[in-house]
């Protein structure tokens, strides 16, 4: 599935960048499934406005996942959690509760975190995607994986890899953390090991050497 | 004679230190693979149609429609017209299909009508005479409980209790084993006493489950100076593993299957497939790498394990994925029962436990369920107590990590710890008095309570109940002790060395994120006196020799033992190959840094490598075991101590409680790996904080379904409710000889009792039932201002 083209964005394989917006999807969703399928947008009006709809349908669609390019057809309802594991097999992001309240599927969407199980495939296209697996650079892990390792913050570990993308990316913007940084910043992730201890102190070093 | 014994500290040189966790790294970087992520080539996607009723019988399906959608490959009936259902949330048909959205779709085209009936979701008290004895069971009571997934060692102890009403024919008796029974309730039913024409009585919901005495319980109390009585409780909460119940299955041919599937019971699930599915079980292969959480709740393949094979069949064997979303996870793949007890417990004005009174109930599903292990730990010489087990559709119950205990002592240490309080007493004063009822284990607990009260710094913390109060915020310490087994499962293992001086391990044991292959290796590697990453272990597959399900914390006394045994017999094997080389006999020769030399003299020595090349052409391998008699001694033992301690701040304006500090003291014999046990503990405290201040498994009376079934309303405690924790391990004399002993279970018992314990210390007043939420720390603080 994977393409590997530096340069594939040509432009006609491209749906419409303004994409479909959660409310207008929701909108959609209600259409039967009797629907052709249909390739590319129609418009519709909605509130008094002209909007692009995708689907129901597969539709083409493109990513930037940790650098490179993918291409996959999927329907609009495909969450990017979805695509970035059944598509594309990077199963580090990882699907808990599916409905954005564990975090375990974090992602970094242009940098910043995000639940993958709730924003819409559609919708990450023309995002810079960086999962877990590309944190690890040619076999060596990020400082924040290692302290992980030390750290002894993981057990079963399915809570770990959306856990050490929220660390990281909360790091970066907070390399040295106040308490409160951490109640507010990293609350969004939920483990059943209870590995929050080892967590705690993967933050406490980061935030030495960062110091 | 070879010694296998375990070696003493100063010639171990891995086991007891502090080794960071194998397989961390591919966990951190996501390329760790569970079941879920497993992707095979041409993988179909199944769903599953619940009923969404609590109690009702399946009238009529249609599924043509759904059959004749593009996309979908199979369609299977799970439970087709005429069945009863007890929960809502049980399977009714499952269809499988090219994506995701397909299969739900299809599932949305699949037409059932109900009929509905009278259904009970509540475990509240038993109304008084409710409480029915238990008759004998027919046939379809025993089918009942199959339905129900009982527990096969209850369903044992009920038909060897109670009887059956009529002797079954052997057609009768295929029919149930093909439904799930064990050999042990199929002979059970054979030996079982028959009351012909008993059974025909309606069943009650409540049922009288046990009553016991012990010592003379009026005298008892006639005797007690103080009595303190009340109310405590603990509700049915879910097992919410972050991977979800599931699997993957395909026929590679006819009748050969292949599954990958998310247990905590690799070796095990064959054996359970194999009648359902009419294949033997030497034609099943099960294969998983990782597991995402199983907490006691994933021994079994499960109705959806066995219909997600089925699917396969019927899609000409491809692979299919079946697994729950989130929300049948919490309603249907595991809850721990509730437990409730009105206690009277009486002392002497010295604080000696004199009697104990227990009425109690709870509920476990549709199986009802039995009496937590109260009172618990301490043997209180004069007891009186009964039990009514609650049959509700709730849903099926699961053993939770220390089946039965964090009831128990929720129930049995508030209830002391009350009478402490009404003694005027320091809990650990009163504890301390009397430890002589916790025989054996009295001079472990002492040790371990002395250690907590230290790292506590209880002495300083502990007041009065609700004398420690400033600006409207209440500090308060508790206290609590729990024990457990804990010896070794029956395990296999395969050690081979190679010539080139390459190690392979393998067995069919699972790795639950307690540590187990870093362990494995550990003993291993410390054996052959060679790296931890000299070798190659392989568990999580059928094709490696048996080892028993993880649960009980029967796991690490298991393949430590047998990794033992193993790796004792192939050194000395080699040893044999080596010795003339070293113009030595084979028992002068030890392995030590990656060479193999002769005893205590560097200057005799060969490499690994060079050692291993005189096996000659073929590798040596040798299968290790535990148990083994002939191979001793005895590497595993059972029973364990513990003793947990709680600081809480309750803030009496919002009821919020927020836990300060929390101290687990924890014996497990010969500690493998220091830092994975400690591990261990921290996770069991926070699971257990977690269960003390959120966790319940909520049912909607008017609809009979689960009102939480999500992770926003079903809370697990966040990074932001975790305290500072102090865990501090026993080892050395006293512990080490003792051998190795499983640790899972004994540390998450303790929280729930000592929590509470803390709040009761706090705010002056008992919450009686856990979770201790606002709502319910503010009613107490009401009855006790209005008192």
């Amino acid at each position: 599935m994977r393409n590997d083209d530096p340069n594939p964005k040509d432009s006609k394989d491209q749906p419409d960048s303004s994409g479909v917006s959660r409310r207008d999807f929701l909108k959609i969703s209600g259409i039967s499934v009797a629907v052709p399928l249909v390739a590319s947008p129609r418009m519709v009006m909605a509130a008094g406005e002209e909007v692009p709809v995708h689907g129901p349908g597969k539709v083409p669609m493109g990513f930037t996942i940790n650098g490179k390019n993918y291409k996959a057809s999927l329907e609009p309802r495909v969450t990017l959690l979805d695509a970035l594991r059944d598509q594309f097999e990077l199963t580090g992001a990882k699907r808990v509760c599916d409905r954005a309240e564990c975090g375990a599927c974090t992602v970094l969407m242009d940098d910043k975190p995000v639940y993958a199980c709730s924003a819409l495939a559609i919708e990450a296209q023309h995002k810079a995607i960086t999962t877990v697996e590309a944190l690890t650079q040619d076999g060596k892990l990020h400082p924040v994986q290692q302290s992980f390792v030390e750290d002894d913050a993981s057990q079963c570990g399915f809570c770990t890899p959306g856990f050490v993308v929220a660390c990281k990316a909360f790091l970066d913007k907070h390399p040295r953390p106040s308490a409160e940084d951490v109640r507010r910043g990293l609350s969004g992730n939920l483990c059943r090991c209870g590995t929050y201890h080892g967590i705690q102190r993967v933050i406490a070093q980061m935030a030495e050497k960062g110091a | 004679m070879t010694d296998y014994a375990w070696p003493d500290a100063e010639h171990r040189t891995l086991i007891g230190k502090r080794i960071t966790r194998v397989d961390s790294p591919v966990k951190v970087s996501g390329q760790a693979k569970y079941t879920y992520d497993v992707h095979r080539p041409g993988m179909l996607y199944g769903k599953v149609l619940r009923c969404p009723y609590a109690h009702a019988k399946v009238v009529s399906i249609d599924t043509s429609a759904a059959e004749k959608m593009p996309g979908v490959k199979a369609v299977h009936i799970v439970q087709g017209p005429g069945a009863n259902i007890h929960w809502a949330g049980d399977d009714i048909v499952a269809v499988a299909a090219v994506d995701e959205p397909t299969a739900e779709d299809a599932i949305r085209a699949v037409k059932v009508t109900y009929q509905q009936l009278p259904y009970l979701v509540s475990d509240a008290e038993p109304p008084q005479g409710a409480a029915q004895e238990q008759g004998p069971l027919s046939m379809d009571d025993i089918d009942d409980m199959l339905d129900n997934q009982v527990p096969s060692q209850q369903m044992v102890s009920q038909i060897q209790q109670y009887g059956i009403t009529a002797k079954p024919t052997e057609e009768i008796l295929k029919m149930l084993k093909s439904d799930g029974a064990t050999d042990a309730v199929l002979d059970a039913i054979r030996a079982a006493t028959v009351h012909p024409g008993a059974g025909t009585q309606t069943k009650s919901n409540y049922q009288k489950a046990a009553a016991q005495t012990l010592g003379d319980p009026d005298k008892g109390f006639a005797d007690a100076e103080v009595v303190s009585e009340g109310v405590y409780g603990i509700p049915v909460i879910t097992h919410c593993c972050l991977e979800s119940h599931g699997s993957i299955s395909e026929w590679t041919d006819q009748d050969h299957l292949f599954t990958h599937i998310s247990t905590q019971n690799v070796s095990g699930i064959p054996g359970q497939m194999a009648e359902p599915l009419k294949i033997p079980a030497t034609n099943i292969r099960v294969h998983q790498d990782h597991i995402g959480g199983g907490f006691g709740s994933k021994f079994s393949p499960d109705r959806w394990g066995i219909y997600t094979a089925e699917l396969s069949r019927k899609a000409g064997g491809k692979p299919i994925r079946i697994m729950l979303e989130r929300d049948s996870e919490l309603k249907v793949a595991g809850a721990r029962p509730s437990a409730y007890a009105r206690v009277k417990v009486g002392a002497k004005k010295d604080g000696t436990i004199v009697a104990w009174q227990s009425d109690s109930w709870g509920t476990g599903g549709p199986g009802g369920g039995g009496m937590p292990p109260i009172p618990y730990v301490f043997t209180i010489p004069n007891q009186r107590k009964q039990h009514t087990a609650i049959r509700n559709n709730i849903g099926p119950a699961r053993a939770w990590r220390a089946p039965n205990h964090p009831q128990a002592a929720v129930i049995t240490m508030c209830a002391l710890d009350d009478l402490a309080a009404k003694l005027n007493m320091d809990p650990v004063e009163f504890f301390g008095k009397n430890l002589d009822i916790t025989k054996p284990r009295q001079d472990i607990y002492r040790e371990e309570l002395a250690i907590a009260s230290d790292l506590m710094g209880w002495k300083q913390k502990w007041h009065p109940g609700g004398q420690s109060q400033s600006g409207g915020m209440a500090r308060g310490v508790g206290v609590s002790f729990h024990t457990w087994g804990g010896r070794g499962h029956s395990s296999d293992c395969d050690l081979t060395i190679h010539p080139d001086g390459s190690v392979d391990l393998k067995l069919g044991s699972q790795d639950l994120g307690t540590g187990t292959r870093t362990c494995i290796l550990m003993v291993a590697a410390d054996t052959l006196g060679i790296p931890l990453d000299a070798i190659n272990l392989q568990i999580g597959d059928t094709n490696y020799p048996p080892s028993g399900g993880s649960g009980g914390s029967t796991t690490i006394g298991g393949v430590s033992s047998s990794t033992r045994r193993a790796a004792v017999d192939a050194r000395d094997a080699l040893f044999a190959k080596v010795a003339p080389a070293l113009n030595a006999q084979p028992d002068q020769l030890e392995c030590v840094n990656g060479t193999v030399r002769i005893k205590g003299d560097s200057s005799k020595s060969l490499s690994w490598k060079e050692a291993c090349s005189k096996l000659g052409a073929m590798p040596l391998t040798v299968r290790g075991k535990n148990p083994d008699r002939s191979k001793p001694p005895d590497l595993t033992n059972s029973g364990v101590g513990g003793v947990q301690m709680a600081e809480v701040e309750v803030d009496t304006e919002t009821g919020i409680v927020k836990v300060k500090k929390m101290v687990a003291v924890q014996d497990c014999g010969l500690v493998v790996n220091l830092k994975t046990a400690e591990s261990q503990c921290y996770g069991a405290l926070i699971m257990g904080i977690s269960y003390a201040l959120f966790e319940e498994k909520v049912m909607d009376p008017g609809t009979g379904r689960m009102l939480n079934a999500d992770m926003q309303f079903y809370r697990l405690a966040g990074l932001n409710d975790i305290p500072e924790l102090v865990v501090h391990m026993m080892t050395g004399k006293g512990y080490d000889e003792r051998g190795v002993i499983g640790l899972g279970e004994p540390p998450v018992i303790s929280p729930g009792a000592a929590i509470s314990n803390a709040v009761a210390n706090a705010i002056g007043v008992r919450v009686p039932f856990l979770p201790l939420t606002p709502d319910r720390v503010l009613a107490a603080l009401g009855q006790k201002a209005g008192a």
